[in-house]
């Protein structure tokens, strides 16, 4: 066990998976002699050389399809899109190529690949580096879509992505990247991808949520328990695709009432989907409507008003007192 | 120094000319290949002029045809090697017959059987994409795999005049030339992109000339011309193995509509169209071998009538392949299927809708 942030969790993988197989390759922007804008990389090249950990021209879209190409020819690519604002460059070679060439091939052909991408909001940000568009890819089958909220999940969660043998895009809260350390195992470990992860049991309530908005979620539901009778069950889906049926519903049909937290934005957004799931298979065993906690229908918005934007204490708790108010 | 636009001088290649006159040296090619050339080429055409009946019979699905651009597919794919692999457009049924697809797995394609995908089961032939210019990555990150791991294969993207307008052609470009890999990109400037002239793709007097501005190698060549396709390309493959990455420009053109679905003659005129039958290919290469004298109009005859007889089989296998069912496609998203995945499988058949 060793103590240690996300990124440096993250970095840990890399290393031990790139050791593991020498078919794993890591190729993206800045992410060789700079070790990646954010480090995850860091260090990489050095180990496994230029042809391996691979400094590419600035083009998401060729990134993404030079990882297709290498991933349907025996490598396992691991590619960086350096913020998920810019993946929309890569869109094409993300939802119609990764994403359906098992499909076009009737199994013949498979991409198992990795798109790693920082995201999400808060850190004061120049336009389109915050955004969170997992909801795009969530609407894109043949994609898996991953994001951890802690260092221990996200080497688990990462070392299972690039063992995986289909695309996954691999999204990285950026805000959590050094916000916290805690004890991660240095030997091998694989978390399952489409598994929940119930962080905290409660009778009262759920709060569904993923990377960026658990630490926060657990903060808010720590002081609320502290003044309120109040018990609080908290699900980190860790997957949103493929999602986990079973653990979202198991845990409405106990609590009765759901709020849904993230950064994307609310209309189309995961959370209309766990929304929709609920109701056609858990309606009868709901007391209150569910509510969603999320980014406005805007543009994700300028750093100087960001913090109201986001889903923030004050609006995650009025959001758990007008479920509980039914 | 300012550089001129349309400076450089780019002389296509040719070996036949338009009467099947050789004008040129003569490249290495056995009397026994250029027969196998001609014969890939009459059976590629023999399947492009079936499948255009078949549709109009309703009998297959829409249906890109290739007349007029078999030199340029059947020379570039016959120089290939068999651990070549290649990255089709949708209008490459000459290519990837000569490498290795059967004319029942187009077919199949046609007509809409998830089969139709399956190329690269039997052939290094990625499935047919439909995206203008994806395949071109790909056949970058082919190449780049292939050279990381040593296989001594080059990955040749297929790709239309229009294709070369697109972000993904020219990002394709600028890695290849970046990472030196073993990649040809073979455009065949057909002229139209569906009723868009080559002019209006770009006002560069020549797609070769594109290579310059990715430190590659361009080449261009007569697309009708099947000796001087086969030999450029034979040269292009060579330079790409040994990491030099080529752009090869086959000037040529499509005779037919851009798919079953289009009429050409909204947007293009007959004297056109009737002064590029006049270089087919076919029939240049033909003139040349009876000139030859290893070919003959009885020859000729039957070689159309075996092709033709070749596509009746394959037609055949491929309607009595059993079509598509419904069930299959839940069966290709993922490698093992997603609870949602299995729940609407089983609700097909039954009510349709979720429990």
């Amino acid at each position: 066990m060793t103590s240690m942030t996300m990124i440096e969790a993250i970095n840990l993988t890399l290393r031990k998976e790139m050791e593991r197989d020498n078919k794993v390759v890591c190729l993206g922007e800045d992410i060789g002699k700079n070790g990646g804008v954010f480090r995850a990389t860091d260090g990489l090249q050095a180990i496994y050389g230029e042809e391996q950990v691979v400094d590419t021209p600035i083009a998401e879209s060729a990134i993404v399809g030079a990882a297709v190409g290498m991933a349907t020819r025996g490598l396992r690519p691991v590619a960086e899109i350096q913020f998920l604002g810019f993946i929309y460059e890569a869109m094409d070679q993300m939802a119609a190529q990764a994403a359906r060439i098992r499909f076009r091939s009737a199994g013949t052909l498979n991409a198992p690949m990795v798109v790693r991408a920082p995201f999400g909001g808060g850190v004061r940000t120049p336009e389109l580096h915050s955004d969170s568009l997992e909801g795009l890819f969530l609407h894109s089958p043949g994609l898996k879509v991953v994001m951890p909220s802690s260092p221990y999940d996200a080497k688990g969660l990462l070392a299972a992505a690039i063992r995986d043998n289909d695309p996954v895009l691999f999204l990285e809260p950026m805000k959590l990247y050094r916000a916290f350390k805690e004890d991660v195992p240095e030997e091998d470990y694989l978390l399952e991808l489409g598994k929940a992860h119930v962080l905290k049991e409660g009778e009262d309530l759920t709060i569904i949520t993923y990377g960026p908005t658990v630490p926060l979620v657990k903060n808010v539901v720590e002081e609320i328990e502290k003044t309120q009778n109040l018990s609080i069950e908290i699900i980190d889906l860790r997957t949103i695709t493929p999602i986990d049926e079973e653990t979202i519903l198991a845990s409405v049909q106990k609590t009765g009432r759901a709020v849904i937290v993230h950064e994307a934005v609310k209309t189309g957004g995961p959370g209309a989907e766990i929304s929709a799931l609920i109701n056609e298979k858990a309606l009868f065993h709901l007391t209150a409507p569910i509510i969603r906690v999320t980014g406005f229908d805007t543009p994700y918005p300028v750093p100087s008003v960001e913090d109201d934007w986001l889903p923030n204490a004050k609006r995650i708790g009025e959001g758990i007192k007008e479920v509980l108010s039914h | 120094m300012w550089i001129e636009p349309n400076e450089t001088v780019v002389n296509r290649v040719q070996i036949l000319n338009e009467t099947g006159k050789l004008v040129h040296t003569y490249p290495e090619i056995s009397d026994e290949e250029l027969i196998g050339i001609y014969k890939w080429m009459v059976q590629a055409r023999t399947f492009d002029q079936r499948a255009l009946k078949l549709q109009r019979q309703g009998r297959i699905g829409t249906y890109a045809p290739m007349i007029g651009q078999e030199a340029a597919q059947i020379g570039s794919a016959f120089a290939l090697k068999e651990q070549d692999w290649m990255y089709p457009s949708y209008r490459e049924v000459g290519a990837s017959l000569v490498h290795g697809v059967s004319m029942e797995n187009f077919f199949l394609y046609t007509m809409g059987n998830l089969k139709g995908g399956t190329s690269a089961q039997n052939a290094n032939v990625f499935p047919v994409q439909i995206i203008i210019g994806a395949q071109c990555l790909h056949a970058v990150g082919g190449a780049w795999a292939s050279k990381l791991q040593h296989e001594n294969s080059v990955s040749v993207a297929y790709i239309g005049d229009g294709g070369t307008s697109q972000g993904d052609f020219h990002e394709a470009l600028n890695f290849a030339g970046v990472y030196k890999l073993p990649v040809v990109f073979f455009v065949q400037n057909n002229q139209w992109a569906i009723s868009v002239p080559r002019s209006k793709q770009t006002a560069s007097s020549t797609i070769a000339q594109k290579a310059a501005a990715y430190g590659i190698t361009g080449v261009q060549v007569d697309g009708n011309d099947v000796l001087a396709v086969y030999s450029t390309m034979q040269e292009a493959l060579k330079r790409a193995r040994e990491g030099k990455p080529v752009l090869v420009e086959a000037v040529t053109y499509r005779q037919g509509p851009h798919t079953t679905a289009d009429d050409p003659t909204k947007y293009r005129q007959n004297t056109e169209v009737e002064s590029w039958l006049e270089k087919d290919p076919l029939k240049r290469m033909k003139a040349f071998m009876i000139n030859r004298n290893i070919w003959n109009e009885e020859l000729d005859q039957q070689e159309f009538e075996i092709a033709n007889e070749n596509v009746s089989k394959a037609f055949e296998l491929a309607e009595n392949t059993p079509t598509s069912k419904t069930e299959e496609v839940f069966d290709f998203v993922f490698e093992q299927k997603t609870k949602q995945l299995q729940e609407q499988k089983s609700s097909i058949g039954t009510e349709g809708v979720l429990k």
